[in-house]
């Protein structure tokens, strides 16, 4: 096991007559931008496929005109940015653009950031040769966060392209405008590349692609963070404030494990209430990727602290009695070894059910395989060309390794597995070589098993595990995972044709699994002998930083403070506690990402209670500030001795992240060793309820955002909710819990899913380690 | 143009010429004399004269010329930079103003604040607008600054104040309905060049 190397062969190239280094094979565009050079573009996505939409990226390359983000680099190519061919093309298109673009930059919401209003200036448009009658174009909403206005649209086609490769919901489409056709009179009269452009231009608008007039999609809002107009905003968004009013605070977002990088934007509340207050959340839309708990689950301050001496005083003497401290992956690292040390120094427990099957089963992973951590990353993944993802439901828990997914479908001709118990209607759509095993409960060793049959380098295998694979019957673990065996190998060859990068996207259900000892052995098996790169998702937030700064305790005993948990004594960021507490918007402090990257973030909005820090000042010898511990992270867990105030938050031109550090990652050389057998017959039957939250639904901060609407329930397929009713009552071992039905159409199959973001609510109680429990469930 | 004069700062060289005043009265006598003759001419009763004649004028033939400020208020030119209005529409009595949020931008004191919305007829609607006229210095770029021509400068110009901040609501700057005949099109800082139209390309409409 080593680390991922990507080995990027660069070549000279010549742009304008000075010569630049390129990497081979990248598109122009790219290759200009990554050496800061400046070609004129809209239509074209980093990361997404080209769609030649607007054509104003055209440059000469040795003589020929070409355009630059879909032709490829050569070593020695030539080329020209400028020549007066292309200056008029280039101001013909701007001019089309132009035609019967409603003169209302005044109230857009696109003003001051507007692409068409800076290329419209950068090519010094100052008059109009064209013009067509205009279609009257309705505005309308798309869904609880989209609203369209179709009279901005340019139709380049970014909203379209995006979502269908780098989202995968492929949700939004061009239609039919039933515009008035060009005149046949232009084409010999305009610049032929303006002609084309406009011909389709006049043609299209974007609509919902299931043909109604909603979108039914996963709400991340990347559509509206790429529109380069005002055509795509915010519902909640519009017309309320203007892009230059709005400070950027950089940041990391809250919720779930993948730390994108996004910016709070704020400006004061109103004319009334000069407090700050988050208006939006954008990200740079070329190198990350959002989902929707990220761009929209800003507002869950805690506005009502104040500095409470008597609360605080009760703070204090509540966590000296402490025996233990129940907290979340919701959590800074600084704050994270915060309680650490208090462990160290007091011997508090820390009890933190959401992360610690992680933190154990990243133990048993770096016992199994001699790494100290997986070797992948999401950036890493992007790179790949087969996908294969066990043990998570990818649309629900880890948006960012469902785009890694997506994205390898879509642009680097690649294929996909996908297995999981749950059906999931909308991972089969992401590409055509992409498969999905619906199999039972309990047979995740058989799905890992099923890798080595198919990937493994067989003469590599320990003596036992190669035999007992050779033991299976042809197909029988393709039938066992609930497989057609024979259209599968049928169309196995053709998805591995060509592949040479693997990864093996591992998520939450193997940690707390029973046996998850034999899941390492497998993954440590197949990084072997199959060169998967493996990335696992924490299953939250920050669980990974928490997983590597804590050392967190079996259960709770005993007098408990919680951290926005239940407990005896609650310090809460929710403002519902005991004791106030920041949340994530209101303070600085650094997260670990589930690409191994501890990344800053910053506070946006004012806080004016007590921190965590301030209680560590009176029990234990605390810095004056929370950054102050950042430099103190442990390093023999691969962090470094870096101050908060010398990390960077950006990322350069090329698309490189170069947020914070990368945590280093020891390689030991460990002999893989023989993984046991399994039990066929040990699954899970009867109903059966799995513990996973909606799409952009993490915990109770986003839950307290304003614009998210899904709502704490059980989660079913169209058809089971049908037979369940409107409210069920799920009877556990321990437990039992009354919740409403909610349809969530993408499901498939008779597994429920019931949230768990209500720490209120004690799902993970309920539940245990485990993912997956048989239960009893009656209409409620 | 040249700066020479301006540069030349030696004073020292140049020709002064002394005033041939009158011996000043020396004694005790000729000051008394002095004070009595100057005092003492007959132009102080053509003075109380014309002042009674024009009393009477005023009083009991109507000839009165002094404004009655603060109940009377003379014109004031179009340029002067006062208090603001924000004008209306002639044609549908509606609000210029359509929010675009630039007067605020560009307010040097930052005296400008506003709240904007999404209305039920698909519209930028202003919700709130406020001047800080304690910090505003009339500088008139707000006025220069609108597209709208909605915010102008008007004729109020009394600023003084009890208090440092005082504010003015956009009804308060808003000209009133019933008096939408009596708006005038301001001709102030900001407004459009009478040969605005030479000054554009018109642009090809397909219609
Ligand atoms: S989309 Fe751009 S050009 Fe069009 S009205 Fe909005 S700001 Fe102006
Ligand atoms: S909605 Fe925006 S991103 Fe989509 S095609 Fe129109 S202009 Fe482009
Ligand atoms: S006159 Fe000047 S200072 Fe006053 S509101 Fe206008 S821009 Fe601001
Ligand atoms: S500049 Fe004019 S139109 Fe724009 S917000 Fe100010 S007053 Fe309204
Ligand atoms: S950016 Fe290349 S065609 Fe649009």
């Amino acid at each position: 096991m080593s680390e991922v190397q990507i080995v990027d062969n660069m070549v000279d190239i010549t742009i304008d007559g000075v010569e630049y280094k390129a990497k081979e094979g990248e598109y122009i565009l790219n290759a200009a931008r990554a050496n800061d050079v400046f070609i004129p573009a809209i239509c074209y996505l980093t990361r997404c496929s080209p769609t030649l939409a607007c054509r104003i990226c055209l440059v000469e390359v040795d003589g020929k005109q070409v355009y630059a983000c879909n032709s490829k680099v050569k070593a020695g190519m030539n080329i020209t940015v400028d020549t007066p061919d292309i200056l008029t093309e280039r101001r013909a298109m701007m001019e089309v653009y132009d035609v019967n673009h409603p003169l209302q930059c005044g109230v857009c919401d696109q003003s001051g950031e507007c692409e068409l209003q800076n290329y419209t200036l950068e090519l010094q448009v100052d008059s109009q040769s064209y013009s067509i009658p205009d279609t009257k174009r309705e505005t309308a909403n798309w869904s609880s966060v989209l609203h369209y206005d179709p009279g901005l649209c340019i139709v380049c086609e970014r909203c379209t392209t995006v979502c269908k490769d780098m989202i995968g919901d492929a949700a939004i489409t061009t239609a039919k405008r039933g515009g008035e056709a060009l005149d046949k009179s232009w084409k010999d009269n305009m610049p032929k590349d303006a002609y084309a452009m406009w011909n389709k231009l006049q043609k299209s608008v974007i609509a919902p692609s299931n043909g109604t007039g909603s979108t039914d999609c996963s709400d991340c809002g990347e559509c509206i963070a790429v529109c380069p107009v005002g055509a795509l905003v915010s519902r909640d968004f519009v017309y309320t404030s203007n892009a230059w009013d709005l400070k950027r605070i950089p940041a990391v977002s809250a919720h779930s494990s993948d730390g994108f990088a996004i910016y709070y934007e704020t400006k004061p509340a109103g004319i009334e209430d000069r407090t700050e207050k988050i208006f939006r959340v954008t990200n740079e839309w070329n190198f990350v990727s959002l989902d929707g708990a990220a761009r929209f689950a800003y507002d869950f301050e805690n506005d009502t602290a104040s500095k409470d001496e008597t609360a605080f005083n009760a703070g204090v003497e509540a966590l000296t009695k402490a025996e233990t401290i129940r907290f979340n992956s919701l959590i800074s690292n600084e704050e994270a070894l915060m309680l650490q040390t208090l462990k160290e120094k007091k011997g508090v427990k820390l009890y933190n059910p959401e992360v610690r099957p992680f933190q154990k089963f990243l133990k048993l992973y770096n016992e199994a395989s001699g790494a100290s951590l997986y070797n992948g990353s999401t950036d890493t993944a992007l790179k790949c060309d087969f996908a294969v993802s066990v043990g998570g439901a990818l649309r629900n828990d880890s948006p960012g390794l469902k785009y890694a997914f997506n994205n390898i479908q879509k642009m680097n001709k690649g294929a996909g597995l996908y297995f999981h118990p749950v059906g999931d209607k909308l991972i089969p759509t992401f590409g055509k070589s992409v498969e999905c095993f619906t199999h039972k409960v309990g047979l995740e060793e058989a799905t890992l098993y099923l890798l080595l049959e198919l990937f493994a380098d067989k003469d590599k295998l320990p003596s036992d595990t190669k035999e007992y694979l050779a033991s299976f019957g042809e197909n029988e673990l393709l039938e066992l995972l609930g497989a057609d065996a024979e259209a599968f190998m049928k169309a196995f060859p053709k998805m591995m044709k060509k592949k040479e990068n693997f990864v093996l996207m591992v998520g939450e259900d193997y940690y707390g699994h029973a046996k998850a000892e034999n899941l390492v052995k497998l993954i440590v098996l197949l990084e072997a002998t199959a060169g998967f790169q493996v990335v696992m998702n924490p299953p939250k937030s920050n669980a990974l930083g928490v997983a590597l700064i804590c050392e967190l305790d079996d259960e709770a005993t005993g007098y408990t403070v919680g951290y926005n948990e239940n407990g005896d004594f609650k310090l809460s960021a929710l403002g519902d506690g005991d004791l106030d507490m920041p949340a994530m918007n209101q303070q600085e402090g650094t997260f670990t990402t589930l690409s191994k990257r501890v990344v800053p973030t910053n506070a946006a909005l004012d806080y004016n209670g007590y921190v965590l820090n301030d209680l560590m000042a009176k029990l234990i010898d605390a810095p004056s500030q929370t950054i102050d511990w950042t430099a103190y992270l442990p390093q023999e867990k691969g962090y470094q001795a870096m101050d908060f105030d010398d990390m960077l938050n950006t990322f350069d031109n090329a698309g490189q992240d170069n947020r914070g550090y990368l945590l280093k990652v020891t390689y030991d050389e460990v002999e893989p060793t023989d993984a046991e057998k399994f039990d066929k017959d040990d699954v899970l039957d009867g109903d059966i309820v799995y513990r996973a939250n909606p799409p952009r639904q993490f915990n109770d901060f986003s839950d307290k955002a304003h614009q998210i609407f899904e709502a704490f329930g059980l989660y079913a397929s169209e058809e089971r909710a049908k037979a369940l009713g409107e409210k069920a009552e799920i009877l556990f071992k321990n437990g039992k819990i009354t919740v409403d039905v909610i349809v969530d159409a993408k499901m498939e199959g008779d597994i429920v899913a019931l949230s768990d973001f209500k720490s209120a609510e004690n799902v993970y109680e309920l539940f245990g380690e485990s993912r997956y429990q048989t239960v009893t469930i009656r209409k409620g | 143009m040249s700066l020479e004069q301006f540069k030349d700062r030696n004073v020292g060289t140049q020709n002064y010429v002394k005033l041939d005043l009158d011996h000043s009265p020396t004694t005790g006598w000729c000051q008394f004399k002095q004070v009595v003759k100057r005092t003492f001419k007959p132009e102080l009763f053509v003075g109380l004269w014309v002042t009674f004649r024009e009393m009477i004028n005023a009083l009991f033939r109507g000839k009165m010329h002094t404004t009655q400020y603060p109940f009377e208020k003379l014109p004031i030119s179009p340029r002067y930079r006062a208090i603001h209005d924000m004008l209306r529409l002639m044609e549908s009595g509606n609000y210029r103003c359509i929010g675009c949020g630039l007067c605020e931008k560009i307010c040097i004191s930052d005296c400008i604040s506003m709240e904007t919305k999404y209305d039920e007829n698909q519209r930028k609607e202003v919700s709130e607008y406020t001047i800080n006229f304690g910090r505003c210095i009339f500088c008139g770029y707000c006025a220069e600054v609108c597209p709208e021509l909605a915010i102008v400068h008007g004729g109020r110009y009394e600023t003084a104040s009890e208090q440092r901040a005082s504010f003015s609501l956009f009804e308060d700057m808003l000209t009133p309905i019933d008096q939408l005949n009596l708006q005038q099109e301001y001709a102030g800082f900001g407004a459009i060049s009478p040969n605005a139209d030479e000054n554009i390309k018109s642009t090809p409409l397909a219609y």
